[in-house]
């Protein structure tokens, strides 16, 4: 009855069920978004809260609506910031491909190794998630450091007379960054590798073509969706990474989440923090756009097969 | 460490944290200064027995917490902040739910006047005449006539060494002044051993004005231009820029200078004993002259509990409690009653409570006008990554 009752004004099941991924959009992602947005528009001051109102009654008849754009101009003006956007892309880009390189044999091999290992090995790769990140990453403090595990262990093996320095250097942080999001490359890469038709492979094999042969030109072209999804899932957090570089990087080196910490907690300046968001929110959106086209190619080709 | 929170997105992370405040932007911004100077509550009859604490880590001794409750009947949500960055954008968000909170005196002084905190009722604070006058005096630089807080701890910025590293590469390194970490000629010889200052703009720009002979607290375009040749100048042997991390290298043997807090020094230096591997960490306070900070206790004007936040604060200005928190930590108290009851090797220790020649030395520092600390700001993110 409140089935059909519903269905008169136009609300089905199908529609609810749809309903409820896009309320919690709307509640985490649209609200916080229209909020940062609204103080990226606003002026800092010293007050509760630290921004100037962006809508004021003037004699309670007339809405005042100030917009302020000076904080984008600002992001311009200062070329610290597009250094930062463009430094935290390269290390981020760098990670995914470091991630890619050693997390796409690790998918392989995973895909191809019988169901029952596969299993062990699958929750092995989730095993680190048990541990707290932040924990995680500081035990890297204690494998990097000049009296750490790695400079003991080579030292005592004789390869190294003098303690080699990396934590606090660049290495550290694309260990750190490698370390912590391989898994979120291994995984869609295992979906997608494992649900690989082996008769395709026999057939490359049929016709002639050798075992490097048919990867390159029916293993690989096949997995690029899950190329792309392990890629995005790395690089799109790795872009505004903060607790890595802050814990072992060297501190010269320029982040877009330490810019954006400095111009919140430091500057107090709200505005400038949430037009540093929102730009940084942009540049992450185009590649998720791309992503959801690759998505729509992929299973427009499914249909085809 | 300044994060709690795994930051993956920071984006993110800062949006939900704005969601909190950002509904009632639109009737109180404009109205808090109004705010700023609400008479307290009175501590009326129905306040729950609660009382909500929002401190330091490790800065008071846990007993202390229990004796309270034991005596008070009033149970004490101890929650702990590490930098007075996260505990200002709280404040500043405003509706914290904390009764007592402990910022450090530069920040009290911005936040007081943002309207953060209430009026204390010294009619509650009978233990008030136990406060030591010149700390008084020195803090109401900071909190005009001493109204909205009360001193917990006071310290130093300094240096701290391990002296066999830093004897053995300069028997001559001037460990007691601040050449030794900004005159290149002397922190270059210590770059592969390692140095680390402090995260703290402000506070690292006042040492270096106070060494080149300039007023600490000057504010002119020029003096931090002075001030950035000179961090500029020594920053590729700085290996580490960070307000917590060098406590454990320090005492470790990682890097063998650090400009630091005095109580985090001494933390070093013990947990050095504690390891039993020969490293002896030194706290120098430089003989030019450093700042002297304040840790305050106020009370949110929208706390729940003012009532039982005037008597957690009181009972903490007892000397004998005072006493035991000075010991535990290794800072300095602000009760002239409790500084007889403190060990005396703490007492003693002038790292810890300066000789009267060196306290001469000491300055506070003040808050910075909004369009100054961009500029330091701006600066110091020169200065640590070079551009």
């Amino acid at each position: 009855m409140i089935a059909r009752a519903l269905k008169r004004v136009g609300i089905t099941g199908r529609t609810l069920v749809t309903a409820v991924p896009y309320f919690w959009l709307l509640l985490f992602f649209l609200i916080p978004f229209v909020i940062v947005l609204k103080i990226s528009f606003s002026d800092a001051q010293i007050s509760m809260p630290p921004y100037q109102p962006l809508f004021a009654w003037i004699d309670e008849k007339v809405l005042q609506v100030q917009l302020n754009f000076a904080n984008y101009a600002f992001l311009v003006e200062d070329n610290l910031y597009w250094k930062a956007y463009l430094n935290s892309i390269f290390v981020a880009g760098v990670s995914t491909l470091i991630c890619l390189l050693i997390g796409y044999p690790m998918a392989y091999a995973i895909a191809r190794t019988r169901p029952s290992t596969r299993n062990v090995l699958l929750l092995l790769v989730v095993l680190p998630f048990w541990t707290s990140f932040l924990l995680r990453v500081y035990a890297w403090i204690g494998i990097l450091k000049n009296n750490g595990l790695l400079n003991n262990a080579l030292m005592s093996l004789g390869i190294i007379d003098e303690p080699i320095r990396m934590l606090q250097t660049d290495f550290a942080v694309y260990v750190g960054i490698v370390y912590s999001y391989l898994p979120f490359m291994i995984l869609p890469l295992y979906a997608n590798l494992e649900k690989l038709d082996l008769t395709l492979l026999e057939a490359a094999a049929d016709l002639g073509s050798r075992p490097w042969e048919s990867f390159l030109k029916v293993t690989l072209p096949l997995s690029v969706p899950g190329i792309i999804a392990g890629c995005l899932l790395v690089f799109i957090p790795a872009v505004g990474e903060f607790v890595i570089p802050t814990l072992l990087g060297d501190p010269g080196m320029l982040m877009i989440g330490k810019v954006l910490w400095t111009e919140f907690f430091n500057n107090r300046d709200w505005p400038v923090a949430s037009a540093v968001a929102i730009a940084l929110l942009l540049f992450l959106v185009i590649p998720i756009m791309y992503y959801q086209r690759a998505q729509d190619a992929e299973s427009g080709g499914g249909l085809h097969r | 460490m300044n994060i709690s929170i795994r930051t993956g997105l920071a984006s993110l992370a800062i949006a939900a944290t704005l969601v909190g405040c950002g509904k009632k932007s639109e009737d109180a911004a404009p109205a808090a200064a109004g705010a700023t100077d609400a008479a307290p509550a009175a501590a009326a009859p129905a306040e729950e027995k609660v009382v909500n604490v929002y401190n330091w880590s490790d800065y008071v001794d846990p007993a202390v917490l229990e004796q309270f409750t034991a005596e008070t009947g009033i149970k004490v949500n101890y929650d702990v902040f590490d930098s007075n960055e996260v505990l200002e954008t709280k404040l500043l968000a405003g509706k914290t739910g904390y009764d007592v909170v402990v910022p450090s005196a530069s920040f009290l002084e911005r936040q007081i006047k943002a309207g953060v905190f209430q009026k204390l009722d010294r009619s509650k604070l009978t233990n008030w005449s136990n406060l030591d006058t010149e700390i008084l005096e020195r803090v109401a630089l900071h909190d005009p006539g001493n109204e909205h807080s009360v001193n917990h701890m006071w310290g130093t910025t300094g240096i701290g060494f391990n002296e066999a590293k830093v004897m053995a590469i300069d028997p001559n390194a001037p460990v007691d002044s601040w050449s030794l970490v900004f005159d290149p000629k002397h922190a270059a010889k210590f770059k592969d051993c390692g140095i680390s200052v402090l995260d703290a703009p402000s506070e690292i720009l006042a040492a270096v004005l106070t060494w080149k002979g300039k007023d600490p607290n000057s504010q002119s375009a020029e003096d931090l231009k002075l001030a950035e040749d000179v961090l500029v100048s020594v920053r590729p042997y700085i290996r580490m820029i960070h307000s917590s991390n060098y406590i454990d290298a320090l005492a470790n043997g990682e890097i063998c200078i650090a400009v630091g807090w005095s109580g985090d020094v001494l933390q070093a230096r013990d947990r050095a004993e504690e390891a039993g591997q020969g490293v002896v960490i030194r706290y120098n306070v430089p003989k030019e002259g450093t700042i002297m900070w304040f840790d305050m206790y106020a009370v949110p004007a929208d706390a729940p509990h003012p009532g039982n936040a005037h008597e957690f604060i009181n009972f903490m200005m007892r000397p004998e409690v005072a006493a035991k928190n000075s010991n535990f930590v290794n800072f300095a108290t602000g009760n002239a009653a409790a500084v007889a009851l403190v060990d005396e090797s703490v007492r003693n220790d002038p790292g810890v409570y300066p000789p009267a020649e060196i306290k001469a030395k000491l300055f506070p520092d003040l808050a910075e006008g909004e369009e100054f600390t961009r500029q330091l700001n701006r600066t110091w993110t020169r200065f640590t990554t070079g551009q």
